[in-house]
């Protein structure tokens, strides 16, 4: 068993536990850091194979993007401790068990029979063009402003449509809407201060 | 090197914990972050076939897969927000009809 073997176990096993964790706990912001916890250690599996460029991508996006976001959103909504589930859904919780073992089984049967030799990669610090190794930006680049340039440009009308789409949904609704969440943060800072007994209400 | 199979393993995991946390789970905030894990679950796999084929195109989707989570993380989110002002909830349980 070389070092990369125990390094990929100590990291599968991170992102195995992060990932439980992301879904047992019941404060949100703990799910987050576990979802942080799942995205750094698949960065790092990232890094065993030959995908550099991928690694530092997934943190700078997902851990540094998109996990804030989360993050950003769970601070604002300002949310409780989650209140006792409703018992509506439990036979779900009840399907969940048969149905996370029957897909594992399944999963196992099939990955039994894969049995792969990775090519050799060049040493992309040696190779004289370093797009013909793999997982370095110019490889990256070359397939996609070539082969799959219309993917590329696919998503990015995507991404336009999604900033419009996320700052149409976040938006007020009307100006009578906004008097009436003004008027509501007056009513419950006035309770807040009729509570404490301050002069002020 | 680690096996092909190793990484497949792990990945059909990742993914089994992402769906067994979209039906446990009933705040939307955390079934968001359930589909987060299974699209990255399907990147390592992505990412490992690239490397067992010696073949780039899978690290180009992987690149894509991570713009449309993106994109489907601040359209979700600002849904989420809608939601709450609406409802003041973020049971998926209460808000299962199509109008908010």
């Amino acid at each position: 068993m070389e070092i990369i073997h125990l390094l990929f176990l100590a990291f599968a096993a991170l992102a195995v536990v992060a990932a439980f964790n992301v879904i047992l706990q019941r404060n949100p912001i703990y799910s987050a850091i576990g979802l942080i916890v799942v995205l750094c250690s698949l960065a790092a599996l990232f890094l065993t194979l030959n995908a550099q460029f991928i690694a530092a991508i997934q943190i700078i996006v997902y851990a540094g993007a998109i996990m804030v976001l989360f993050v950003f959103v769970i601070m604002l909504l300002n949310v409780r401790e989650e209140e006792a589930r409703t018992d509506r859904q439990k036979y779900l919780k009840l399907l969940a068990v048969p149905l996370f073992v029957a897909l594992l089984a399944e999963v196992v049967v099939v990955i039994r029979y894969v049995n792969a030799t990775p090519p050799a990669i060049p040493n992309p610090n040696t190779v004289s063009d370093p797009a013909t190794s793999l997982g370095t930006v110019e490889s990256l680049a070359r397939g996609m402003f070539t082969d799959y340039v219309l993917p590329f440009e696919a998503t990015s009308v995507l991404i336009l449509m999604a900033i419009v789409g996320a700052m149409y949904l976040a938006r007020r609704e009307s100006p009578a809407e906004v008097e009436r969440i003004e008027q509501a943060l007056a009513a419950d800072s006035a309770a807040e201060t009729g509570a404490d007994g301050s002069p002020h209400a | 090197m680690v096996p092909l199979s190793w990484y497949l393993a792990l990945s059909a995991v990742l993914f089994t914990i992402g769906v067994v946390g979209v039906i446990v789970q009933r705040n939307v905030i955390v079934l968001f972050m359930c589909i987060e894990l299974m699209l990255n679950a399907v990147n390592l796999t992505l990412v490992a076939f690239s490397r067992f084929l010696g073949n780039a195109t899978g690290q180009l989707f992987v690149f894509i897969v991570m713009a449309v989570a993106a994109a489907e993380a601040a359209v979700g989110l600002a849904i989420i927000i809608s939601l709450f002002r609406n409802r003041e909830t973020l049971n998926v349980d209460e808000a299962d009809l199509l109008k908010l």
